[in-house]
């Protein structure tokens, strides 16, 4: 107990040196910024424009500084497809456009949208309406890192499995069965019922997927601190799998329920409208819930750091780290939260699909 | 408003990519996790139902033997009654069949008594008849020379002389 506080007030005094060192440091360093701000060489500091470029998906893949990986880009145009490096049209320097000629258009960045150009170097809107950009985006390449992440996790637990065999779970194995457990019997059984042993594939590969994307999406980091999870394609294509799956499992039970439900004749005017909605608004639900939860914590934890640009002062600080640690931990919370309540409720439509009934 | 504007690209890829890995996982991990889950539970169960059915097993063994225990302490008093009666039965036997017995040997010692003694009488008798006979000779013999008239007159006398 005495050598713990000895310790701790050991550490303390070491952290208050440090800060106290940081902040000597970085005091001048404010000044210093403020005079160029007067200068106006300094941009003005946007949190709305720093917020949207973390919380969206970028043609290049963003380390720290100035350096970035550079992403393939894959278009899709009216002519043929185009493929080419993103750091030929992404401009590292402030000002300068740089525009990269392809084989069937010129094209430039516009936010992060690409865009084609005309022999004339003006947008070609009719081009740029029929482009489809299938680049391999941040969002994509850190979904391939993170599905080789699963993949190492998946085979190393799946092989402890053979190896001790009808044995306890060791190492890694045990860190994962509790969670593969907990999709099954609270997650899966409740919900679909007998038949839930089909499903479970689906079910573990979403919880999975969404779990280790919600994860890394909290590493502030690289490779980490994407927002794939907060992404509305993302969410979207995951929702859409649910609504497929859903309906080609359903029995004839769910479409008399929806169809041709034992109520008076009269209300069918109001209920098979609004039970042919509920077929396509509740993966809308999920669609959004995953966004919206994910999209909001990141933009809440960008805020409390962007804080400390806002008020322009490190004194600021103290209070904003300790209210993004929270939300940290909040969102550590939500990472498992959010993959847990989209399982659940996907096994709850699958369920409702799968019912049988028995008037 | 691009936040909520899905890509295109990023749905493909993310399809493409996810049901990949549902393909990958399911056939390499998803199966053999499962599989091996549900062997362990089913091991699990199988082992506890038996070793439940061990024990019930063992429960009713002690109960057997306690019953058997007990039968064989009841048969045991049992027969040990039926001993005891058998015993005071064969003693109670034995005495009648002592007094029968005895009965029946005083009878006959009895009858052999008073056989004895008839013979005895029937001798005595003999002697009695032969010592007269002898005395009563003799004194007639000093008293009468005439044997003749004397025998004559001795048989005339046995034959007035009744036996009791």
């Amino acid at each position: 107990m005495n050598n713990k506080l000895i310790l701790n007030s050991k550490l303390l005094s070491k952290i208050i040196i440090y800060a106290v060192f940081l902040l000597s440091y970085a005091l001048p360093h404010q000044v210093f910024a403020k005079d160029k701000e007067e200068a106006g060489d300094e941009k003005k500091f946007n949190v709305k424009e720093i917020i949207f470029e973390h919380i969206s998906d970028s043609h290049s893949w963003h380390i720290f500084g100035k350096l970035s990986i550079p992403l393939p880009i894959i278009l899709y145009t009216d002519r043929g497809i185009e493929v080419f490096s993103s750091d030929k049209i992404i401009n590292s320097e402030e000002g300068k456009e740089a525009i990269y000629k392809g084989s069937h258009y010129s094209y430039k960045i516009n936010g992060n949208k690409i865009v084609a150009l005309d022999a004339s170097g003006k947008e070609d809107l009719r081009a740029s309406g029929k482009l489809l950009d299938f680049s391999i985006t941040k969002n994509v390449a850190s979904m391939w890192l993170a599905i080789l992440i699963l993949l190492l996790i998946f085979f190393k637990v799946a092989s402890s499995y053979s190896k001790n065999k009808g044995k306890a779970p060791k190492g890694l194995q045990s860190l994962i069965e509790p969670l593969i457990v907990f999709v099954r019997d609270d997650v899966a059984i409740p919900n679909i019922g007998i038949k839930y042993a089909r499903y479970m594939p689906l079910l573990l590969t979403v919880f999975f997927f969404i779990l280790i994307n919600n994860l890394l999406g909290l590493v502030p980091i690289f490779p980490g601190g994407y927002n794939l999870t907060g992404n509305i394609a993302v969410t979207l294509t995951l929702s859409v799998i649910a609504l497929i799956v859903v309906n080609f499992s359903v029995n004839k039970y769910y479409w008399k329920h929806i169809f041709a439900p034992d109520i008076p004749l009269w209300l069918y005017i109001i209920m098979v409208p609004v039970e042919m909605i509920g077929i396509i608004s509740r993966p809308f639900a999920l669609m959004i819930r995953l966004f919206a939860n994910i999209t909001a914590g990141h933009i809440i934890v960008l805020s409390l750091v962007s804080l400390i640009f806002i008020f322009n002062t490190l004194w600021i600080s103290p209070i904003s780290v300790l209210f993004v640690v929270f939300m940290d931990v909040i969102e550590l919370l939500v990472a498992f939260l959010q993959a847990y309540i989209f399982t659940m409720l996907m096994s709850l439509f699958i369920g409702m699909a799968v019912e049988e009934h028995h008037h | 408003m691009e936040l909520v504007k899905p890509e295109i690209g990023l749905i493909f890829w993310t399809s493409l990519s996810f049901l990949i890995l549902l393909f990958i996982l399911g056939k390499f991990a998803w199966k053999p996790i499962l599989g091996a889950l549900t062997e362990r539970e089913l091991f699990i169960e199988d082992s506890l139902n038996k070793a439940e059915a061990a024990k019930e097993e063992m429960e009713s063994l002690v109960k057997k033997n306690d019953d058997l225990l007990k039968q064989a302490r009841a048969e045991r008093d049992l027969i040990l009654q039926e001993a005891k009666k058998i015993k005071d039965q064969m003693i109670a036997d034995a005495k009648l069949t002592a007094a029968k017995e005895g009965a029946r040997m005083i009878e006959q010692a009895k009858l052999e008594i008073n056989n004895q003694k008839a013979i005895a009488m029937a001798d005595i008798k003999n002697q009695v008849s032969t010592l007269s006979l002898d005395i009563a000779e003799k004194v007639l013999r000093k008293q009468f020379e005439d044997h003749k008239k004397q025998e004559e007159l001795v048989g005339e006398l046995l034959k007035e002389v009744t036996l009791n």
